[in-house]
């Protein structure tokens, strides 16, 4: 299946814009980068956690943890779709009593930040979990809410969101389209 | 894997798996070795299914290492051994494979003294086949964790000269190794006197030499294999000293090595025979990390097998 786009809904300079806003509220809402963590869903979270995190540390010239979490291990749908590949975690730090922040590129059905919350919680006992993505598309299918949007992208169910992340894919941009 | 249409999937023999495959499995044994240094060692992928460990031939060290591997993965596992089974009662293997279909089995791991033992389970269960050694013929398993200890080590497989040594014959750790690493495109020496290499040797596509002077001077890894000592009794070699002599990775030979290579040995060692014991604890930590890295390659065999990467 091929990705087809109909519609860039994001480019480069928004997601610069997220990228320094959610940064913003994440120290507002937590009072500083004091004990902030921040967790990545791997791949395009993973990029997106690092952008956050030296984003805040420009801000308050203060080092903030970044982990990678590959959630393959802890899908629930390995039935109906599989397993992926399974990437590496890494989480060098302890992350008991942390601010730890789950960072995802798109929030869909909520059922990887459900199985990213329970890998988490094999690593310890975080003081608080909130979770930042760039794209919020609904649809949700658990009691799952973001703490930081960067875009509500209202979809219907056939419909796919893309995002584009320099780092891996050479350009910062989101779209929307079908699968064809 | 071999798998019939849409059927359980199986890890029979290396020659199931292609390079792409062998590598795929390399690279998620890798994630899964992190799950083994997390405070709580365990993920949920295998939840709700059971494995059944037949192992009907000795084994510690495989055996537990399937256990660990799956219960890591939070699978139920059973084990089932030789002795206290109805096997010794007399049961054939195919009436024992009845009874664990009808259990509801998701896997069977599979020792047999016989070749091709594993295959002949999978026509009698419904359920995923796993070879952890079969006879003379292969212990896949065994094969992918020492690939993996290769590459993580020297960090790469493709070109690596890789000396195998001892009696290549009995070995099913050196034919799936051989074929492993000949799928992998690294190169294989095997160091032998010509009882102890199988007949028709070279068209394995493989390097032979009865040198291990020579085999030491070209290698990057030195494999050793466990030379088991009721060989000897068959007349397939003269002594146990004449193999140390000859065979055995002595002290003078070892300090002669400017550039020394990765010593690996699939255990347990016999010191003083394969290799001297001081170089035996020298390489220690190599040995003890392929132990290591095969519950990692073993979660991952299992999980590409029933986590229902193929459905």
């Amino acid at each position: 299946m091929a990705f087809e786009a109909r519609a860039r809904l994001l480019d480069e300079e928004d997601i610069a814009r997220i990228v320094r806003r959610i940064s913003h509220e994440i120290l507002e809402r937590n009072k500083g980068s004091k004990n902030l963590a921040l967790v990545g869903i791997r791949t395009r979270g993973v990029t997106l956690a690092g952008r956050l995190a030296r984003t805040i540390e420009g801000i308050e010239g203060q080092k903030v943890e970044v982990g990678a979490l590959d959630i393959a291990m802890y899908r629930d749908d390995f039935a109906t779709r599989g397993a992926s590949e399974v990437g590496p975690t890494r989480i060098e730090f302890d992350i008991n009593d942390k601010k730890v922040v789950i960072v995802d590129d798109v929030l869909y059905t909520g059922r990887t930040t459900r199985a990213a919350m329970d890998a988490l919680m094999d690593f310890g006992r975080p003081q608080v979990i909130q979770l930042a993505v760039l794209v919020d598309r609904g649809h949700r299918e658990l009691p799952v809410r973001a703490d930081y949007v960067g875009k509500n992208i209202p979809t219907s169910g056939d419909e796919k969101v893309k995002v584009s992340l320099e780092e891996i894919d050479g350009t910062d941009m989101v779209e929307i389209g079908e699968e064809r | 894997m071999t798998a019939d249409t849409n059927g359980p999937r199986h890890l029979l023999s290396i020659s199931d798996l292609d390079r792409d495959e062998i590598i795929k499995l390399l690279d998620s044994a890798r994630s899964f070795a992190e799950v083994s240094t997390r405070p709580v060692k365990k993920v949920p992928a295998l939840r709700g299914q059971t494995i059944v460990n037949l192992f009907l031939e000795a084994s510690t060290r495989t055996r537990m290492s399937f256990e660990l591997a799956a219960k890591r993965l939070s699978a139920d596992v059973i084990n089932f051994a030789t002795g206290g089974s109805s096997i010794s009662k007399g049961e054939s293997l195919k009436d024992t494979a009845k009874t664990i279909v009808a259990m509801g089995v998701d896997a069977v791991v599979i020792r047999h003294g016989s070749a091709g033992t594993p295959g002949m389970l999978t026509g009698w269960v419904d359920c995923s086949v796993i070879n952890a050694g079969d006879g003379m013929h292969e212990h896949p398993t065994q094969a992918l964790l020492d690939l993996f200890t290769m590459r993580e080590r020297l960090g790469r497989l493709e070109g690596l000269k890789v000396a195998i040594v001892g009696d290549i014959d009995h070995s099913r750790v050196a034919r799936s190794n051989i074929h492993a690493l000949r799928t992998v495109g690294a190169e294989v020496l095997l160091v032998a006197p010509r009882t102890l290499l199988p007949d028709r040797v070279e068209e394995m596509g493989v390097l032979v030499t009865s040198s291990l002077a020579e085999a030491l001077e070209w290698c990057d890894v030195l494999y050793l294999l466990r030379i088991q000592l009721e060989r000897v009794e068959e007349s397939r070699f003269p002594s146990l000293r004449e193999y140390t002599l000859q065979y055995g990775l002595t002290q003078a030979r070892w300090s002669r090595l400017d550039d020394k290579p990765l010593v690996m040995h699939p255990g347990p060692i016999n010191r003083g025979v394969e290799i001297a014991s001081g170089i035996a604890d020298e390489v220690e930590p190599v040995i003890t990390g392929q132990v290591a890295a095969g519950v990692a390659v073993r979660m991952a065999v299992l999980f590409d097998l029933l986590g229902g990467s193929h459905v």
